[in-house]
């Protein structure tokens, strides 16, 4: 479980996160979800430590993660898997080395073990052929499930994804979303899933958060979404739907 | 002013805090093959070219029949191993290593591959950056010896081939006055110069923000800013060491 409260996250004067809480469960997957520059991105790095928040706190099942000292960072740290929008793969390495990287970081597994562990986690994404391939030589899709057997190699606990279908055909971004929710339960990962897809909020969201100009404007699951209250979020919705009537039409 | 503030700070990140040894050692010895064979062909090269040149010029220079021939050799050993050696190489290192280093790691943080390592717990800047700063140290040096020898051999091939002089003059000259510090002030240069191409193309990289474009920008930057701070660190060397 994952507690944030009250982060507040300042830019040059500009006011990008004021004072959100949350709470997301172990075992769900858990959506923010919101226009795009309200300050998803920004709140997802806060959470994992890429920045420091103005002022709150962070929570990771009762640690404190901005107040702990580097040595109990890094034990979190080794907990946390993260799928980045671009994927983000080292190019310079394969797709093994890539799946390999944290266990090299924080593992003191042998050389075997690692093989043993990179291999499961390529076949758990379906990707066990493409092991010696470089990242450049691979689809968009591909690359997002290499990103996910490199984010479940640690055997994490948490598991955080900016945009995880974004530039994905939507077949391709309907497998991903699945694939989340699946190791999501298998694993019983406390999951947290920055999105602006209303297919997949639909499909996966067990808790949604949804976020306006860096405020949080309301909370619930996709049962409930429907029925929201805010006109922000209605308006959030409307368009989404037009948007897909329009899709539809094509 | 703030930039070299900021560049200050990153040095310091870069030494905090680092990752274990044996990480190091691996990625220096792989930065060290990638950034010697990037930049010993051109190195070679231009050096070659140069020590020629120098020697060709100078039996042009020398009308009055009062000069020695053998001024050819030496003029030419003195100008490759006190600047064009080690400074030259700087220049040509910049240019190569440099713009690939600012490239490099510029895209690494655009594409949130910086971002990847830190979210893994791993000091980003030392991890990319400290092998690439102390291969560019090693490597820099044993270059600009190379460039040093193959600009006096340059000089010695203009000699046979141009018909510039009796080779035993050239062969003279290069060995005639040698002031033995001038070898080890050349190769503390080339170490120091090693040291602002590498730090400040990593800085440029590493503090991109933005896309394709900065990442091009960077690069350009990483190699004007570095020779700029070769050309600087040149002089106060001189001034200091020579004195
Ligand atoms: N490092 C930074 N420095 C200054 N401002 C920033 C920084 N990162 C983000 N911002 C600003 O914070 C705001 C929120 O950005 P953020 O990336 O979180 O949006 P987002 O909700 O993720 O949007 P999108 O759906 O387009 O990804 C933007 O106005 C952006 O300009
Ligand atoms: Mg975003």
């Amino acid at each position: 479980m994952i507690e944030i409260k009250n982060i507040q996250k300042t830019f040059q004067g500009k006011t990008v996160l004021s004072d959100i809480s949350a709470t997301f469960e172990q075992g769900k997957t858990n959506m923010i979800i919101g226009a795009s520059g309200t300050g998803k991105s920004v709140l997802l790095k806060t959470i994992v430590g890429l920045f420091e928040p103005d002022a709150g706190s962070v929570f990771y099942d009762g640690r404190d993660f901005h107040q702990s000292n580097r040595k109990e960072q890094k034990i979190i740290r080794s907990e946390i898997g993260m799928l980045f929008q671009g994927s983000a793969l080292f190019d310079s390495l394969t797709v093994a080395d890539n799946v390999r990287f944290p266990l090299n970081v924080h593992s003191k597994m042998s050389e075997s073990e690692k093989d043993d562990r990179v291999n499961t986690c390529l076949k758990r994404v379906g990707l066990e052929q493409a092991a010696n391939k470089m990242p450049s030589e691979i689809s968009g899709g591909m690359q997002k499930r290499v990103g996910i057997a490199r984010a479940i190699v640690m055997k994490s606990q948490y598991l955080f994804c900016d945009e995880p279908n974004s530039g994905l055909d939507p077949q391709t971004a309907w497998m991903i979303d699945q694939l989340i929710h699946e190791i999501t339960d298998e694993f019983n990962l406390t999951t947290v899933i920055v999105s602006h897809d209303m297919n997949s909020v639909m499909e996966i969201g067990e808790y949604i958060m949804f976020m306006y100009q860096g405020l949080k404007i309301w909370e619930g699951n996709k049962d409930t979404i429907l029925d929201a209250e805010p006109k922000e979020l209605r308006d959030f919705l409307f368009s989404n739907k037009l948007v897909r009537t329009f899709k539809g039409m094509q | 002013m703030r930039r070299l503030g900021e560049y200050l700070i990153f040095l310091w990140k870069m030494f905090s805090n680092r990752e274990s040894f044996s990480t190091y050692l691996k990625l220096f010895f792989q930065e060290c093959v990638t950034i010697g064979i990037n930049s010993l062909f051109l190195i070679g090269f231009v050096s070659l070219f140069v020590g020629a040149v120098i020697a060709l010029q100078m039996a042009y220079n020398i009308v009055s029949p009062l000069l020695p021939k053998y001024i050819i050799g030496l003029a030419t050993r003195e100008m490759m191993i006190l600047e064009m050696a080690p400074t030259l190489s700087a220049i040509v290192f910049a240019g190569k290593v440099g713009s690939q280093i600012a490239g490099g790691i510029g895209t690494m943080r655009i594409t949130e591959q910086i971002d990847a390592l830190e979210v893994m717990g791993i000091n980003s800047a030392s991890y990319l950056v400290l092998p690439k700063i102390f291969a560019g140290m090693v490597m820099l040096p044993a270059l600009a010896v190379l460039s040093g020898a193959l600009g006096i051999w340059g000089g010695w091939l203009a000699t046979i081939f141009g018909d510039l002089s009796p080779v035993e003059d050239y062969i003279y000259g290069i060995q005639n006055q040698f002031v033995a510090f001038e070898v080890p002030f050349a190769i503390i240069k080339a170490f120091v110069f090693g040291f602002i191409v590498t730090s400040i193309s990593a800085f440029k990289g590493y503090n991109v923000k933005g896309g394709a474009l900065e990442v091009g920008r960077a690069s350009t930057e990483a190699v004007t800013t570095s020779c700029i701070a070769i050309l600087a660190a040149d002089f106060i060397l001189a001034d200091t060491l020579l004195s």
